[in-house]
């Protein structure tokens, strides 16, 4: 009872220093999303779900600071690309420096200023993560639902004329943000969302994303950078019948984050992809957890996660595909893999696979490995340097995360950023 | 050009002694070979010139155009103008063929202070040279030796060291597991690389191969030894009488 008593102080503690945005449609589902963090308590390191990563600094009333990086040495990630820029500072919006919120065959507005009582999103916020607290706890994103001062509300309408960016810069070293963005994609629609930024020194984010039949989601982000910066990140995704969904993540840096990916493949021939590729050097602790269910007949889900680590560094892979009765001809597959590029790292894998329906091809792999000798040896005996020749290797076994980025000019934006951080942390 | 004195290796793991004092000078311009039973430690020199881990020099020197290789790394002995065409070439996964290629010759190029080759130029060049080699655009989009058949590895280690332009070239059992066809192209890509400035030391268990490319020197290798060295009538008497003959003729 001991521990139950602890996690309700611990739950009571956080709540007590946020406030509750008042009033709009959201209020409603704000509310609800208070009763559901309460009733569940906010993680606690004993919760099995978090048996691999620490939720302590994630839940405690005050985030612990974290330092400015400095970057000034690197050109801003996908400034080569044509893209609507919206961007938070410290998880506040910041007008000044974001684009005009108006593109073609899509309407984007601010969770903050939305406040029509009858808005599309209200039949989102809220939903897609409620939904998702089973059959495994979310605590974290509920809170977000619940105190979330900000965030975007993007609908998707047509072919969106170009990628919607959303640029997380961090300034304060105390600071500590929640935004939430809720994201629907009509019938034959088609987008693509940016992320970028380490947003602060504690990050709280959630994206609900709701894909209407035959509506295609394309999301690259890239995050951490400062190594002191912490975040817990939930995706939520809802797919109709054929639709798409394919999300990448690169992250670099960073003590602590935990990435959820809660997909449902609700309606039949959907596609969801969910990727990721991480660099590690040092105080890092990543975390990939993602939770795929197949309700439906003849989808493909594929899992992609690659982390590279080193000076002790730790990668965490929680992966579960769920293959509800009747969801047939189901076509999963999961791989998780890490480098370990020295013997202080480690990389904590748990691969999940719940299978109902008896006509389905689900596949899953983890492995950890050191660099390949032979081939080192075979890259410097070309006259390949070392450095050069280690970097070429790791970026091959980063490559098939890599490559789930669809379009080329993405890809060669995070390959350039890959290589950068390979070549700064070089033994 | 190529100069090993006495050289003594051993494993670094194991106590054990392979090389038991080599001695090999290797004129620019010259081919020589290096014929020896299996184990005799033929693939262990060519490791141990081009700076394989695992072993440990306990005696003798290894020279080239005066300088020591054995104490270089070895992309610096590589960006000296040492190419080793391995026995077993490595399979790469991930890493395309032709992106391997520019980044060796850029890097030797870089090291050596020369200008970097543009991408436009590297082209015609490697498309050029493996034309000659019959390697098709497939195999150089490929990730380097994934999927390709022995004697395509062959092939692709030959379209290396025509790009990569080495001073001394070692070629270990490049031979091995071609079929005559095969053996022939890559007989010519060696033929085509001889010149004045460059020396070959060609490593063979069999003596068909060095019917396409005459050595000018034959070494036969035994135990770790040089036993006997001779003119190319040396490779036509393993041929014929097998190692055992001249073993016991050394013996
Ligand atoms: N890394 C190694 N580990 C164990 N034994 C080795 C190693 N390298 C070479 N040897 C041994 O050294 C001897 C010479 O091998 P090698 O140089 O491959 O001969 P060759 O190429 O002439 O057939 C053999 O007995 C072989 O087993
Ligand atoms: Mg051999």
């Amino acid at each position: 009872m001991a521990e139950a008593a602890l996690k309700q102080s611990a739950t009571e503690a956080r709540l007590a220093g946020l406030d509750m945005p008042q009033g709009g449609w959201s209020e409603a589902a704000r509310r609800d999303a208070l009763a559901r963090v309460t009733a569940m308590g906010l993680p606690e390191r004993r919760d099995e779900y978090w048996k691999y990563t620490r939720p302590d600094t994630l839940v405690q009333a005050d985030p612990v600071p974290a330092a400015l990086f400095d970057h000034s040495d690197e050109a801003p990630l996908f400034d080569g690309i044509d893209r609507l820029n919206i961007v938070f500072v410290d998880g506040v919006f910041d007008a000044e420096a974001s684009d005009d919120l108006t593109l073609a065959g899509v309407s984007i507005e601010r969770l903050a200023e939305a406040s029509a009582d009858i808005h599309w999103a209200r039949d989102l916020y809220g939903v897609l993560e409620a939904n998702g607290q089973k059959p495994v706890e979310r605590p974290l994103a509920a809170l977000n639902t619940a105190f979330a001062p900000d965030g975007v509300l993007i609908h998707v309408t047509g072919k969106a004329a170009k990628p919607v960016n959303l640029t997380y810069r961090h300034q304060s070293e105390t600071s500590d943000a929640m935004l939430h963005h809720v994201i629907r994609v009509d019938a034959g629609a088609e987008i693509t969302v940016l992320e970028n930024g380490p947003a602060a020194a504690r990050f709280n984010k959630v994206m609900e994303v709701d894909i209407a039949d035959t509506g295609t989601f394309h999301h690259v982000r890239a995050q951490g950078r400062d190594h002191e910066r912490r975040a817990a990140t939930h995706i939520f995704a809802r797919l109709g019948a054929e639709s798409i969904f394919k999300s990448f993540t690169l992250t670099a840096n960073g003590v602590l984050t935990r990435n959820e990916c809660v997909l449902e493949l609700t309606g039949d021939d959907a596609v969801a992809h969910v990727a990721g590729a991480c660099v590690g050097d040092g105080d890092f602790h990543h975390d990939d957890t993602v939770f795929i269910t197949h309700d439906a007949v003849n989808c493909e889900s594929r899992q992609v996660f690659k982390k590279v680590l080193r000076n002790g560094a730790t990668g965490v892979f929680q992966g579960k595909i769920l293959v509800q009765p009747g969801a047939q001809k189901t076509d999963g597959y999961q791989i998780s893999q890490s480098l370990l590029l020295d013997e202080d790292s480690q990389f904590l894998a748990k691969p999940e696979l719940e299978i109902y329906a008896d006509d389905v091809a689900c596949s899953h792999g983890s492995t950890s490995g050191a660099i390949d000798e032979e081939a080192l040896f075979y890259l410097r005996s070309r006259g390949v340097p070392e450095g050069p020749a280690t970097d070429l290797l790791t970026l091959a076994f980063l490559a098939e995360a890599v490559e789930e980025i669809e379009d080329e000019a993405l890809r060669d934006e995070i390959n350039a950023r890959l290589s950068g951080w390979l070549e700064r942390h070089r033994s | 050009m190529l100069s090993i004195k006495n050289l003594a290796v051993k494993l670094e793991e194991e106590d054990k002694q392979i090389l038991k004092g080599v001695d090999l000078e290797i004129e620019a311009g010259k081919v020589h070979a290096i014929m020896g039973p299996n184990g005799s430690g033929k693939s262990t020199l060519s490791y141990v010139l081009s700076g394989k881990d695992g072993y440990e020099v306990t005696g003798g020197e290894a020279t080239l155009e005066g300088e020591d290789v054995l104490e270089m790394e070895p992309e610096e002995r590589a960006a000296a103008g040492l190419f080793l065409a391995f026995q077993y070439p490595v399979e790469i996964p991930g890493v395309g063929n032709m992106t391997f290629l520019r980044t060796a010759v850029n890097a030797q190029r870089k090291a050596r202070g020369e200008e970097e080759m543009s991408a436009a130029e590297f082209l015609k060049v490697v498309r050029a040279r493996a034309k000659e080699l019959k390697i098709d655009a497939d195999m150089l989009k490929r990730p380097v030796n994934v999927g390709f058949s022995g004697g395509e590895k062959k092939r692709n280690e030959i379209l290396q060291m025509a790009m990569l332009e080495p001073k001394m070239c070692i070629l270990d059992e490049t031979d091995s597991g071609l079929d005559v066809d095969a053996m022939k192209l890559v007989a010519e890509g060696v033929n085509a690389l001889r010149s004045e400035g460059r020396g070959f030391l060609v490593i063979t268990h069999y003596q068909r191969l060095l019917d396409h490319i005459k050595p000018d020197v034959v070494h036969i290798m035994a135990d770790g030894r040089i036993v006997k060295t001779g003119g190319p009538e040396l490779a036509l008497e393993v041929e014929n009488n097998g190692y055992a003959g001249i073993l016991s003729e050394v013996a």
